[in-house]
């Protein structure tokens, strides 16, 4: 279980190497990475800048790991944010996570990103030709988190 | 009371600043009634504040809901919904 949020850019190869070998019990990582489009709302993005409630972020992110490793059988989890000004093609979020077998591993990173999206203090703000704005919340966000929920 | 408010992405940008020290009057004692107090110091204020737009209220780092206590020494953040990821 590791969380990172940082200004610099991550090796995604390097991460999932240390993930895979860090058990030979591990038959399955499953990743994903968000990055920065050129394109919002048909508005041309030129930069991305994240902030973020330092403190509360890493809080916000360790539960998503926990709650994850409660709901399904995984040996590791990882999530890397990036803050501060981003360009297109960056990377912005790597979520990452260890398990024997592949479908726990592909639940638990879907179930970390929707969370994720939902619930970690991060805001994006975008700089358009017409001049920057925050991005707003998407009901859709919203809908694919709340399909998780356990009565 | 006394507690620390923060102040994230637009509605910092708003209010023109990230954090204040306040001493609370007797009658704030929850996010709904800071709310309501916050509201009142002008219009600015009170367009954020007022229940129309959504804000979310963290305590101590924990996302709480608009009933939640406040307590000495806490502190308080207001946010705009998340956009990470």
């Amino acid at each position: 279980m590791t969380v990172q949020v940082q200004t610099a850019d991550f090796d995604v190869a390097a991460e999932l190497a240390a993930m895979r070998t860090a058990s030979a019990d591990i038959g399955a990582v499953v990743s994903f990475i968000g990055q920065v489009r050129d394109i919002n709302d048909g508005d041309a993005v030129s930069t991305l800048t994240l902030e973020h409630y330092p403190g509360m972020t890493e809080r916000a992110l360790e539960q998503i790991e926990q709650e994850a490793k409660s709901r399904w059988n995984i040996s590791g989890s990882l999530i890397i944010h990036r803050v501060g000004m981003l360009q297109p093609l960056e990377q912005i979020v790597l979520v990452a996570v260890a398990s024997a077998h592949r479908g726990e591993a592909f639940k638990a990173c879907e179930f970390i990103m929707d969370y994720l999206k939902t619930q970690a203090p991060f805001w994006k703000k975008e700089s358009t030709p017409d001049g920057e704005r925050w991005v707003e919340a998407k009901i859709s966000d919203d809908e694919a988190q709340s399909r998780w929920k356990q009565s | 009371m006394n507690i620390k408010i923060l102040y994230f992405a637009r509605i910092k940008e708003s209010v023109n600043y990230s954090t204040e020290d306040i001493v609370l009057p007797a009658d704030v004692s929850n996010i709904n009634t800071l709310k309501n107090y916050l509201a009142g110091r002008g219009e600015v204020w009170a367009d954020l504040f007022n229940g129309k737009q959504t804000i979310r209220a963290a305590i101590n780092h924990e996302l709480v809901d608009d009933m939640m206590a406040i307590n000495d020494g806490d502190e308080v953040a207001f946010f705009p919904p998340v956009t990470g990821g």
